[in-house]
């Protein structure tokens, strides 16, 4: 295999594995604020407890997607030093500005979230896990905003020709706010606080299976579900408007993801089905004037089709096609599901449905897949470009990195990354059997004094 | 912000500077206790280690992080040449990093003999592996490394592993099992205490050994380093600050003045990427043996407008990270206990 090939499935493969990580932190985040909020609230040492139990299983994430994020922000200048030197001015400030409002404000908290329970007072270790948390979000922000400008550059020139060539940045705002950004943004958010919603969801579910820790679990469960089912709901809202920003934005994107080859007013919406890329062909339940109507609000808006982009500017539009309609099923899969869940818990009946507690168990692995599915079909989508109109995957490899050194490279990762994956999973359910601490029903230390004494 | 006409470019030369000066002295301590790791026997010990650094390990390393993102951001250019360069070694250097992480977070969660030797020993090499590297990567970047008209590296990875990067690998080992154990001692009691006491003497005599190689080496062998001391005399006294605190060391030490030490240490530190600063500017990265195509702070850097945006970035980040980064180790002051939330 070439270096560009190589380099390309070094770099899926380290922020696929990656990014099993980070929406954990940040939905797990959100679920700590509330446990340790209703904690406060309450003064229900229950809640206590369960901050306590998954504070400890958010330190695991954290510690696994700390170590797994740093081989990224080197993978930029180690594979693609020519897309480095080139995007440096504009994508290098946005990562920086990752590094000193997102990073610092998360690890720094995160002392405190994990290991300041006895040290300080109550109200102080609440603020550390909302600044935990609100860092975990800034990470999103900025790495987000980076990647929408590789999607839909604004706010930048060009400088110097041939290899000199590079973007500079001529709005700083412009940038930030470039036309994607907030959209996906939204739309990342969403899927992360799915993320931890759900594993909440599903460790809680599995220990009513068991009777196990049933007060424990009922209450994790109902906070769970709630987070679970807006995020849910939410992301229906920004998935939409993401896709209507990819029409306008990205249309070879957009028809890829649809695999629409021709042209049309009325565009169908393929709900079902696979693309035959040979015969530029789609198989499968379409829904006429559906795609139109949803990327425009007029089913006779003209939604443009692939033959209208030069074959060497088309993405794969097979896998486009496989990752987004995969990603959209399982959100459609994930509300039905929380909704049913729900219900059942508003009417008393789950505790007793173990088929529907079997499902809420397996809920866990919806966003896990459809993360990584909608990032995939992202970036995929984008190709041939790595900076959409204005480089070329190829064109962004390093110049002196040879195939056999990535291979290399890429070999240890991935013999790495299995070992990591398989002590993660080895550890959370070792966590997960555990179960909660009792000692967690005390606060102790600190947390146990009165309000009135707390500075 | 207008910064008017502020010299953005030495500016940010000097930022980046901080930020891993910042790094060598925060991480270089957990870097160092990483190092000691196995000298100590007992498990307790080891958690007691460990949980010296527990806090805050995840926060220094954060400092390379951003680092590496200014000086993507700041100097897109250098960061290329560097990173695609030094491939392998960066890889090797992740790869250690990676494993020190996560033997930190995974050690202590299992009470089976085999697991936790198997993340002490990931904890220690990965902690030695990465003070190595770091100090490879800096010997070459002060020799100076060939690079081409297009500014890239022309080396190979052997090109890398010459012995006077090595040396200053081995010193940058040495200066911060130094500076983790002056750590270790501050934040612990008790016979692992007066076990540190005793070896800290050995740490010290290591780093003064390696310390002065390095030294008559760069004075030697790196003409360039040489010349620009000659030309500019007042450097000696940054020297001269250098040795001073390198010797207040083991002085300190010997009154039971650990903060203190730590301060020198601190200090040395802070004297020596001084000196290698001032020695290499306005270069970033020398080209060695054509030095026309060195990577200076005018070619390889971001436009004027970034430099600016990015400073301002930095003005409104920075305070806020050092006041809160401040408060955490007040916080967590003082000797370490363990308890139920400890590693």
């Amino acid at each position: 295999m070439d270096v560009l090939t190589l380099s390309r499935i070094q770099f899926a493969a380290t922020i696929s594995f990656h990014y099993i990580y980070p929406p954990l932190s940040i939905g797990l985040g959100v679920m700590l604020v509330i446990f340790e909020a209703l904690w406060l609230q309450t003064k229900n040492p229950l809640y206590h407890q369960l901050a306590r139990f998954w504070t400890r299983v958010f330190a695991l994430t954290f510690a696994i997607g700390v170590a797994t994020g740093i081989v990224m922000e080197f993978e930029f200048g180690t594979n693609w030093a020519t897309y480095s030197r080139y995007v440096g001015d504009v994508f290098g400030s946005a990562l920086a500005a990752e590094g000193i409002f997102a990073f610092f404000l998360e690890s720094g908290f995160l002392a405190i979230l994990l290991f300041g329970w006895d040290k300080v007072g109550r109200k102080l270790h609440f603020f550390a896990t909302c600044m935990v948390c609100l860092g975990a979000h800034f990470s999103a922000i900025w790495i987000v905003v980076a990647n929408s400008w590789m999607q839909t550059p604004a706010g930048f020139h060009i400088v110097g020709e041939g290899l000199k060539a590079r973007a500079e940045i001529t709005n700083f705002w412009e940038m930030v706010f470039n036309p994607s950004s907030m959209d996906r943004l939204f739309h990342t958010l969403c899927g992360a606080w799915q993320a931890g919603a759900f594993l909440v969801v599903s460790v809680s579910a599995w220990y009513l299976l068991k009777k196990r820790h049933l007060e424990f679990a009922r209450a994790s469960l109902r906070v769970g579900l709630v987070v679970g089912m807006i995020a849910s709901l939410l992301q229906l809202v920004s998935g939409h408007e993401s896709a209507q920003g990819v029409a306008r934005n990205q249309p070879a994107k957009l028809a890829a993801f649809e695999g629409l080859y021709e042209t049309t007013t009325n565009a169908p919406l393929t709900l079902f089905g696979w693309v035959d890329e040979k015969n530029e062909r789609v198989t499968g339940l379409a829904m006429p004037g559906l795609l139109s109507w949803l990327a425009y609000g007029d089913a006779k808006q003209r939604v443009t089709g692939l033959r209208e982009f030069k074959p060497e500017d088309r993405p794969p539009v097979a896998w486009s096609f496989l990752f987004f309609h995969g990603m959209v099923a399982i959100g459609f899969g994930m509300i039905l599901v929380s909704a049913l869940g729900f219900l059942d818990f508003w009417r008393g009946s789950l505790f007793d449905k173990r088929w529907m507690l079997w499902l809420l168990v397996l809920t866990v692995l919806g966003p896990q897949l459809a993360n990584q599915a909608g990032w995939f079909a992202a970036e995929v989508g984008r190709q041939p470009w790595i900076v959409q109109g204005l480089m070329r995957t190829p064109d962004g490899l390093s110049a002196v990195v040879k195939a056999n050194t990535v291979l290399a490279s890429l070999i240890l990762f991935t013999l790495i990354y299995f070992l990591l994956f398989a002590v993660f999973v080895y550890l959370l359910n070792d966590k997960i059997q555990h179960g909660p601490d009792d000692a967690d029903l005390t606060p102790s230390g600190k947390l146990a004094l009165p309000e009135r004494r707390q500075s | 912000m207008n910064f008017g006409n502020l010299d953005l470019h030495t500016t940010w030369f000097i930022l980046i500077g901080v930020l891993f000066t910042g790094y060598a002295m925060l991480d270089g301590f957990d870097l160092g206790v990483g190092a000691l790791h196995l000298f100590t026997k007992e498990d307790q010990e080891r958690r007691t280690m460990l949980n010296a650094i527990g806090p805050v390990w995840d926060g220094n390393e954060v400092w390379l992080v951003t680092g590496g993102g200014a000086l993507f951001a700041a100097f897109p250019n250098v960061y290329a040449a560097v990173f695609s360069g030094f491939y392998l070694a960066f890889v090797l250097l992740l790869v250690a990093l990676i494993f020190r992480a996560v033997a930190i977070e995974f050690r202590s969660k299992q009470p089976m003999r085999w697991w936790r030797q198997m993340w002490d020993v990931g904890f220690a090499g990965g902690s030695i592996l990465s003070s190595l590297l770091i100090g490879v990567a800096m010997g070459n970047i002060a020799w100076g490394i060939p690079i081409d008209a297009r500014g890239e590296y022309a080396g190979t990875f052997l090109g890398l592993l010459r012995p006077y990067p090595l040396l200053l690998g081995v010193t940058t080992v040495a200066l911060f099992m130094m500076h983790g154990a002056i750590y270790a001692l501050m934040k612990t009691d008790g016979a692992l205490h007066d076990k540190l006491r005793g070896w800290i003497n050995n740490c010290i005599i290591f780093f003064i050994i390696c310390y002065a190689v390095t030294t008559m080496a760069t004075l030697l062998y790196v003409p360039h380093m040489a010349a620009r001391m000659r030309a500019n005399p007042w450097l000696f006294s940054i020297a001269l600050l250098n040795m001073l605190a390198i010797a207040n060391i083991p002085r300190e030490i010997h009154h039971g003045r650990d903060w203190r030490a730590f301060v020198s240490s601190c200090v040395a530190m802070v004297a020596l990427m001084g000196l290698f600063g001032l020695e290499m500017y306005p270069n970033l990265i020398l080209s060695n043996p054509d030095p026309a195509n060195s990577l200076t702070i005018h070619n390889a850097a971001s436009s004027e407008k970034t430099l600016g945006i990015m400073l301002t970035i930095a003005l409104t980040g920075v305070p806020l990270v050092l006041a809160y980064t401040v408060s955490i180790y007040w916080i967590f002051r003082g000797k370490v206990k363990l308890d139920r939330m400890s590693y």
